[in-house]
């Protein structure tokens, strides 16, 4: 609020809003889909208040669809987030992320000894436990938890 | 079960191992048959082991195979840099099965995946040795005359120790009573642990050796390293206490067997190797049997 006058965040004509973010992640989201160097409008809030859950993170981008293999790596950070496609000012697609069965490429193998952090090897794992977000390497067999989870 | 690499423990299943410890029975039998006699196996060993490469080697000459390859890195292309890839899908060119020891975890699943031929993992660094593991199996099962509803104590390095992970996961197959022993520094992690968890089987987690042998029907021994502990006085805490003597056995079962994936330095004392109950040698040489019937198995030869 600046004096009386609310600052308004405009609807978009074209392209996606991704709502019920988790505040600490929204940073996160904005990276993993490269939009720190967007050229078009790209707004972004966090710690708003929610219906759903107590704080929320919103971003919304303008002339921008979220391939699914983007919106697996946003559930990774923000597996309560919701994408809503809008076309014309309309919702046409409206969807929940779900965390996928298997990873690949953007997540780096925590063992040193991997073969995948000795030679230019692109990562692989499969989710083993998709509540407490674990993931087991394909090559090296180590388990990753959520804490020792870096992003390439 | 034709052109099938076996990279890591998990790749087979219970009816498999059993289908390869049969195999190896047979072989165990008549271990000099002539079947490997058009085949060229390239064994690869980008770092030195001595006993799996010798019981490989044995294995296929007993069976009249050409190896080709070579003893360690520094001898190979691989000092000019070239990279694994390269020289697998090169080699897989000169040969008909690639067995493939390497410092790296997961080379031998990356080695699976660009190679025209099957890959026999020979132990891929800390991950995974598939073949200790059946020949482990393969030794449980003569001496016990059954894999189901035994007792086994893990003794020693159970968090590093590659080849008690395997075997800890391969015997939830047989509703594996499991003893536990280790110093606290030293326990099984929890990524291994949760797979007895899952199969609701029982174990037994011990600081002390004595208390666990007269329980089990094989203790399988391993080595504690001292470059293990972040603390050397911790090391030299517990070094002794892991070290199996041959008075402690009196009050073990008759059919106890001690196994130990080998090399041997101090923990098992060399007064229990005339005890009956050591069976650690008779083990290495299984693991010559348990590698051809898996030679013949992957080529589908038998």
């Amino acid at each position: 609020m600046v004096n009386g006058k609310e600052l308004k965040v405009s609807a978009i004509e074209n392209g996606t809003v991704i709502d019920h973010i988790p505040s600490k992640s929204v940073f996160q989201v904005i990276k993993f889909l490269n939009l720190e160097s967007y050229k078009n409008q790209l707004y972004f809030g966090i710690n708003l208040e929610s219906k759903k859950y107590e704080k929320k993170g919103i971003i919304k981008i303008r002339n921008r669809y979220i391939k699914s293999e983007e919106a697996n790596k946003i559930a990774l950070v923000a597996p309560t987030a919701t994408l809503i496609e809008i076309k014309n000012f309309q919702v046409i697609n409206k969807y929940n992320v779900t965390i996928p069965d298997k990873i690949n490429k953007f997540i780096k193998c925590i063992n040193p000894n991997c073969i995948t952090n000795v030679q230019n090897i692109p990562t692989k794992f499969s989710i083993i436990d998709k509540d407490n977000l674990k993931l087991h390497c394909h090559y090296c067999e180590k388990v990753l938890t959520q804490e020792n989870m870096i992003f390439l | 079960m034709k052109n099938k690499s076996l990279v890591s423990i998990n790749d087979y299943d219970k009816e498999k191992y059993i289908e390869i410890l049969d195999l190896a029975e047979e072989f165990e039998k008549n271990p000099r048959q002539k079947i490997l006699e058009n085949h060229v196996i390239a064994s690869l060993f980008f770092e030195p082991s001595t006993r799996t490469r010798l019981s490989f080697e044995s294995a296929i000459n007993q069976l009249g195979g050409r190896i080709v390859g070579f003893t360690d890195a520094s001898s190979s292309s691989v000092k000019k840099g070239e990279s694994l890839v390269d020289t697998i899908k090169t080699v897989a060119n000169y040969s008909d099965l690639i067995v493939m020891r390497h410092p790296v975890e997961g080379s031998a699943r990356l080695a699976s995946e660009v190679s025209s031929v099957p890959i026999i993992n020979a132990g891929d660094g800390a991950n995974q040795h598939p073949t200790q593991c059946l020949l482990d199996l393969y030794s449980i099962r003569k001496t016990q005359s059954t894999l189901e509803n035994l007792d086994i104590a893990f003794v020693g390095d159970l968090k590093y120790g590659r080849t008690v992970h395997s075997l800890v996961i391969a015997m939830t197959n047989f509703n594996c009573t499991y003893h536990l022993v280790s110093p606290n520094e030293l326990k099984l992690p929890s990524s291994v642990k949760r797979h007895i968890k899952e199969n609701n089987l029982t174990y037994y987690q011990y600081t002390n050796l004595d208390e666990a042998i007269p329980k089990a029907d094989i203790v399988y021994m391993t080595r504690i390293q001292r470059e293990r502990f972040a603390d050397p006085l911790e090391y030299e805490k517990v070094k002794n206490s892991y070290v199996l003597k041959n008075d402690m056995l009196k009050d073990s079962k008759e059919n106890l067997r001690i196994l130990h994936p080998l090399p041997r330095v101090n923990e098992i004392s060399e007064d229990v190797d005339t005890n009956p109950k050591a069976y650690y040698f008779q083990q290495a040489l299984n693991g010559v049997y348990v590698r051809q019937a898996l030679l013949s198995s992957i080529l589908g030869l038998k």
